[in-house]
């Protein structure tokens, strides 16, 4: 768990160039990170190959924050 | 001029008609050149006879409907030389027919390497031009895209259907820094033209106000330009480059 954390904060950080403090998993990528909707699919394009999994768009529109994101990836590849 | 030293441009339809001419203008202007085509010439055979220009192509056999051969082709540009500034979707081919002759087999191969062939190679290079946030995408469609040709419905809707595709692109890159923009070129004179019968040659050359057809050169200066730094605030744009033939 603390591992895909730090995993996707790192993601976030280098995609978006926002500081690691900002990335709390409330955080929403849109509102309150500055992402537009290319980052959103690049940050989800990452995420697949990061942690070698598919993502579907049904799924991805679900994903809204940063606690999303963690959360569904404990999900799909457990801790 | 050397507009566009350091930069790496894929061409499809690299290896002749409006294509090579594309291809011959960013080489002297210092780029270096990926031509890609479905056929492409013997071994043995030069391409670019200048020897400091040859050293700056890569000629590669692409099929352009295929997303393996595109991916593969892509792969090697970004592990050759680390990255991708510019790509014209050129290629093209035709398989004329009235549409009650029409077969199923000439609408999908027009619209396969045609549409989406742009669509395919747009697909496996925007990523690279997205992360370095600068890109130029120029689509080559056609007039026949605007006002039609009988004889040419399947040509003609692949046309059409890029001049839509190059708008949409615009608007979806634009905050990357990548201009996506479409010619339209009227009557040139390739290979591909040749095909056409002495009476249509005649009908065009008639309606066309400058009086001639376009050399491929013609249609690839207008290429370079979009391509390069003075064109930074037009996206999203046809250009028609037909001697005042539509307006």
């Amino acid at each position: 768990m603390a591992d895909i954390k730090q995993k996707v904060t790192e993601i976030v950080v280098r995609k978006l160039g926002v500081e690691e403090t900002q990335v709390t998993e409330s955080a929403n990528f849109i509102k309150d990170l500055g992402a537009d909707s290319l980052d959103t699919v690049e940050l989800i394009m990452e995420f697949e190959n990061e942690f070698g999994i598919t993502i579907e768009d049904s799924e991805a529109e679900k994903i809204q924050t940063v606690g999303d994101v963690i959360n569904f990836l404990k999900e799909k590849v457990g801790e | 001029m050397e507009r566009f030293k350091e930069k790496v441009v894929v061409v499809t339809g690299g290896c002749r008609g409006i294509g090579k001419a594309i291809v011959e203008g960013f080489l002297r202007e210092g780029a270096f050149v990926y031509a890609w085509d479905y056929k492409i010439p013997e071994p043995g055979e030069a391409f670019i006879d200048n020897e400091s220009m040859g050293q700056r192509v890569s000629v590669v056999q692409v099929d352009v409907s295929s997303a393996d051969s595109v991916n593969l082709a892509s792969q090697k540009v970004l592990e050759e030389r680390g990255k991708v500034d510019i790509l014209v979707n050129n290629a093209g081919i035709t398989r004329d027919n009235l549409i009650l002759r029409m077969s199923e087999n000439e609408w999908d191969a027009v619209l396969n390497t045609n549409l989406k062939g742009a669509f395919l190679c747009t697909k496996a290079l925007v990523r690279a031009m997205m992360n370095q946030r600068w890109g130029r995408i120029v689509n080559i469609s056609s007039i026949v895209g605007e006002i039609g040709n009988a004889g040419q419905s399947n040509y003609s809707a692949s046309k059409a259907g890029l001049i839509g595709f190059t708008k949409s692109l615009a608007k979806e890159l634009a905050s990357r820094n990548i201009l996506v923009n479409a010619i339209a070129p009227g009557y040139v004179r390739t290979a591909m033209t040749d095909k056409l019968t002495a009476e249509q040659k005649e009908l065009f050359l008639k309606n066309i106000p400058l009086r001639r057809e376009a050399e491929p050169e013609d249609i690839a200066k207008v290429v370079l330009f979009l391509a390069s730094d003075d064109a930074s605030y037009i996206t999203g744009q046809v250009i028609n480059v037909d001697g005042g033939l539509v307006m």
